[in-house]
């Protein structure tokens, strides 16, 4: 089947773990644009969920780094933090090794992939889930870009790397809904968490929702480090997302900059049209 | 120097609640596996969050660390902050303090 939805959106901790914290009105219009975003993936009836994330070594260590990587596992586990911090409980999380394991063979066909069958999830894949399939019912398979250990992945493979994914979805008779989740600017983990860079963010946002390839993968990291921060480094998760929706544009349906929460917080979406 | 092993070492805590049991029953005992200094093992063993951040441990690595540790959030960012008053700035990586 086509790819049957394309999204973004943000997975900082601290949207569960100091929610109160937040600006109540700000928090509020996140979290409705993330109930928006649930009721649309659920209306287009996925068979899996793809998440492509920007794990925090949760799995993958500098000793093994891949640039890029998939789960082939029947079921998953997270988070890997102290639940008491994170506030999501510890939970086995369905996948779907058999469908996995087709995608993972027709991406390779572009780009190399590693795959793992066994894969722990953080906070970058459990906030998302815990708004986007709180019944923990829908098979997920994760997917990685190694966006925190230099060298990091090149913008341009995470691009190629979505429209692998884009080939592979279409090809399974299954119905996948694909995820992006990482954070615009930010400086996360630092004393300089809550720091924003607004005016970088909407930038990106602009390049993304117009799906302008060259304009999204001519960032350098340096840029990336000095303008959107380590955190910044993750506009790799929206670039796949946009080269797996190539040709067509987005939409983004939240941006609420809200510090306590450490980052911009976005939601957005790519309309599905026919890969070319 | 051997960031790489501290953060080794802080990583496999970070996700193998067997290991941080071990960690907890002989802190000494699972640190001397580890290529490590005497003042990143005592880092790590203290917590001496501070010291760890200017070390140059990855910062993802060391918020999971100190959330483990019981480090509530502002207190987190205030150790991080303290630890280079007191050593100066951050030595390696990609996690340094930046001028607001």
């Amino acid at each position: 089947m086509p790819l049957v939805f394309a999204g973004v959106c943000s997975h900082a901790p601290g949207v569960t773990a100091r929610a109160e914290r937040a600006d109540p009105a700000q928090r509020d219009r996140f979290l409705a644009a993330m109930e928006r975003l649930r009721i649309a993936i659920e209306a287009a009836r996925p068979d899996a969920l793809v998440v492509v994330a920007a794990e925090h070594f949760a799995n993958f260590f500098m000793n093994n780094m891949p640039a890029f990587a998939i789960g082939m596992a029947e079921h998953y586990e997270g988070p890997i933090e102290d639940e008491k911090w994170l506030r999501i409980e510890r939970r086995r999380v369905p996948g779907n090794r058999a469908l996995s394991e087709r995608l993972i063979a027709r991406v390779m066909h572009e780009v190399d992939v590693a795959y793992a069958e066994e894969w722990l999830f953080d906070h970058g894949i459990m906030v998302p889930l815990h708004f986007l399939t709180p019944r923990y019912d829908l098979p997920v398979i994760p997917a990685n870009i190694n966006c925190q250990g230099p060298p990091l992945t090149p913008l341009h493979r995470a691009y190629a790397f979505g429209r692998a994914l884009r080939h592979a979805c279409d090809e399974v008779p299954e119905r996948i809904a694909l995820i992006g989740t990482g954070g615009i600017s930010h400086w996360p983990a630092t004393p300089n968490s809550g720091k924003i860079n607004q005016a970088w963010d909407r930038e990106f946002l602009d390049r993304w929702t117009a799906n302008r390839r060259d304009a999204l993968v001519s960032y350098t990291d340096a840029e990336t480090y000095r303008d959107g921060g380590q955190g910044g480094f993750e506009i790799r998760t929206f670039i796949a997302v946009a080269g797996a929706c190539e040709g067509s544009t987005g939409e983004i349906w939240c941006y609420e900059p809200i510090p306590i929460f450490a980052v911009g917080c976005t939601v957005g979406v790519m309309r599905v049209v026919a890969s070319r | 120097m051997s960031l790489y092993y501290l953060q080794k070492a802080l990583y496999q805590l970070n996700r193998d609640p067997a290991l941080r049991r071990r960690f907890e029953e002989d802190a000494v005992a699972v640190l001397a596996s580890y290529e490590l200094t005497g003042e990143e093992r005592e880092a790590i063993r203290k917590p001496d969050v501070g010291l760890l951040y200017v070390l140059g441990v990855n910062g993802q690595i060391l918020m999971h660390y100190a959330a483990y540790r019981g480090f509530e959030w502002n207190a987190y960012l205030e150790a991080m902050r303290e630890g280079v008053l007191r050593h100066g700035p951050v030595r390696a990586g990609i996690y340094a303090l930046v001028e607001e």
